[in-house]
């Protein structure tokens, strides 16, 4: 089993600016973990705290249970894939592939054979003698994970490897990155600000919002239970109805809004009378009256996205909403221009406080 | 060429070539074709110039060959040149480095500006600096004296002297080079070298000199060129014993009146500094175009 990675209280700060305020979690042994955010969330600083090029300012880092205080990144269990790859163009895609090794002083016979081992085990056989220049962004991406599965990690760390790939490959990548995972049952530390990467690839995957910690959760859970508003509008698409708490019973909110009571799961730390918002998935929305939660929108436009299509409207006062209707359900999809309802069930939305 | 007349018109473009050609020829290859002619003639009183024993041959050339003293300060002054120009990259290439990437943008500019600062002055000037500075009652021996560290001054002219002098007055011309071509490498190949385990030393050898050879070698050449070809700091802060060829020829042009035999040991210095860069260049495998660049 793979070393766990526990961060406890974790800060940091460069001068006065602060980049990450008091993280606590806990990576499991062998498990695929996303840290998710936007752009300056803090989490690349996270990934570098933990691969050991920043020391952090405020709490401990352990991995395997023991506290990485004071450690280089070369004296670390860890190896880390760089945003840019940062493959050696100067050495054929063998010496990168054995640079760990090199380092550690393993002869050259068996670098090489650890090198082949290696170019077999990410596909990549026969290409050891070319240079990085020579391949392509996807065999790039495949000699940089062997390069840093050659030193024998307990934790891989990647830094938001596939953000340069097209979007096809990016989708194939993810999927040979799972299955490696899963096949060498190292741990994987992966960066993402692509909310649709960490969901699809992640046993659990945290949200980071301006340095501060919003959930950890398996994508499932981020997904249909939203601690935050910010991850509820941060994690896929969603709609935000404003209003008032009227009360709660039975697991449902009751929420007072400008389109009229509306019923929704009572999200965490939501009271009576307390201004909320209930937030519902665009595919949550059915054309047509049915039941309590009825919403009556104008559409502006709809995008035909392959699978579904995008409806686009707006509600009487105002506010945006999305909807998404099948592919196969188009014919029957509401005209532009004229008001149409949308219904969705109470199970489907959440109802989380104001910040 | 087509691109140069698109561009500009048939008027400009006409210049900017008449200009390139005037450049080449007028200030490139008619100074050294002469400098060819008058070393392979003899050097006659004037009444004897087109006359019958005005030919070409070798005599200026051979007459090197055979005069050991000056032999020996020839080929002194070739490899103390190539002594210089390692001095010169063994001080700067931890500088350079520190500069591209290790330092702040705020220090780095301030550094570089220090440095640039003295090159304002002539070289003369600079070099008269270490002048001051070597003198036998001079302020760097009072230091060592008062520190201890020597008990009775040192002479530092002569070998020492023209070393510190040439280093010094070449450090650009080393340390910009290499900072370029180190401020080009991605700073995350650094960190993944020593992320996989590789030394201090290790990551520099693999990773970082690899990188910046070019700008190494193009360091190298111009200094080991403006060292060879030198007369400031040999003439000020040499002593007898460390004479440079530029001294010679100097004296053949000036002291001897003899022209053709200056211009003869010149041919000989820039044929053998030509050859010394090109079989380095050969050697760690880098064009004259990546120079040039």
């Amino acid at each position: 089993m793979s070393h766990s990675v526990e961060l406890q209280h974790v800060g940091m700060a460069f001068g006065r600016t602060r980049a990450v305020t008091d993280v606590s979690l806990t990576v499991q042994g062998g498990e695929f973990f996303s840290i998710l955010g936007p752009s300056g969330c803090g989490k690349t600083t996270i990934l570098r705290m933990i691969a050991g090029f920043l020391q952090p300012t405020e709490g401990k880092i352990l991995i395997g249970g023991r506290d990485m205080k004071g450690l280089g990144p070369d004296q670390r269990p860890t190896a880390m894939i760089f945003q840019s790859l940062a493959l050696f163009p100067l050495m054929p895609v063998w010496e990168n592939i054995a640079f760990g090794l090199e380092a550690r002083g393993v002869a050259k016979p068996a670098r090489k054979a650890k090198a082949e081992e290696l170019l077999k085990l990410v596909a990549l056989e026969g290409f050891g003698e070319r240079m990085p220049g020579e391949l392509s962004g996807g065999q790039r991406q495949r000699v940089a994970i062997a390069r840093a599965l050659a030193v024998e990690p307990q934790v891989l760390l990647l830094d938001e490897p596939l953000s340069a790939l097209d979007l096809k490959l990016r989708q194939r990548m993810r999927a040979e990155l799972r299955a490696l995972q899963k096949r060498t049952g190292v741990t994987f530390i992966y960066i993402t600000h692509d909310q649709s990467e960490a969901l699809a690839m992640s046993d659990r995957v945290a949200v980071m919002s301006a340095g501060v910690l919003q959930q950890v959760g398996s994508p499932r859970e981020l997904y249909d239970d939203p601690a935050t508003p910010f991850v509820a509008r941060f994690v896929g698409e969603t709609n935000a109805i404003s209003g008032r708490v009227i009360s709660l019973d039975g697991g449902m909110a009751i929420v007072e809004t400008a389109e009229g009571r509306l019923r929704g799961r009572i999200g965490h730390g939501l009271s009576p009378g307390a201004s909320a918002k209930l937030y519902v998935r665009p595919e949550a929305l059915a054309h047509g009256e049915e039941g309590a939660n009825c919403l009556t929108a104008t559409i502006d436009r709809i995008d035909f996205e392959g699978a579904f299509a995008l409806a686009y409207g707006r509600l009487e006062n105002g506010i945006a909403l999305i909807a998404s209707i099948p592919s196969t359900e188009l014919a029957s999809a509401p005209a532009i221009g004229v008001p149409a309802s949308f219904s969705f069930r109470d199970e489907n939305a959440v109802v989380l406080p104001d910040e | 060429m087509n691109e140069l007349y698109r561009r500009f018109g048939s008027g400009m473009g006409t210049l900017f070539l008449a200009l390139v050609a005037i450049w080449l020829g007028g200030m490139v290859l008619a100074p050294n074709l002469m400098m060819i002619d008058y070393a392979l003639r003899p050097n006659l009183p004037p009444a004897d110039i087109g006359g019958p024993r005005d030919v070409y041959s070798l005599d200026n050339i051979l007459y090197l060959a055979n005069e050991s003293v000056h032999r020996a300060i020839f080929f002194k002054t070739v490899w103390a040149s190539a002594l210089v120009a390692f001095l010169t990259l063994v001080v700067c290439y931890p500088l350079a480095y520190w500069l591209a990437q290790s330092a702040t943008p705020n220090r780095s500019a301030v550094v570089l500006l220090a440095l640039t600062i003295p090159f304002w002055i002539n070289e003369v000037l600079r070099t008269l600096a270490w002048y001051i500075l070597l003198a036998f009652r001079g302020p760097l021996n009072a230091l060592l004296l008062s520190l201890g560290v020597i008990d009775q001054p040192v002479r530092w002219y002569g070998d020492v002297g023209v070393l510190a002098g040439m280093v010094y007055a070449y450090i650009l011309f080393m340390l910009f080079p290499i900072y370029n071509s180190i401020e080009s490498l991605d700073r995350s190949q650094i960190e993944a070298a020593r992320d996989l385990g590789a030394s201090t030393w290790r990551t520099h050898w693999r990773v970082v000199i690899p990188h910046a050879k070019a700008g190494i070698a193009t360091g190298c050449v111009f200094t080991f060129m403006l060292a060879a070809g030198s007369y400031v700091a040999p003439a000020l802060l040499g002593a007898p014993g460390s004479r440079w060829f530029t001294e010679i020829i100097y004296n053949w042009f000036f002291e001897g009146g003899d022209w053709n035999r200056g211009a003869a040991y010149a041919l000989v210095l820039l044929v053998l500094c030509l050859t010394v860069v090109l079989v380095t260049l050969r050697i760690f495998r880098v064009n004259l175009t990546d120079v040039a660049k």
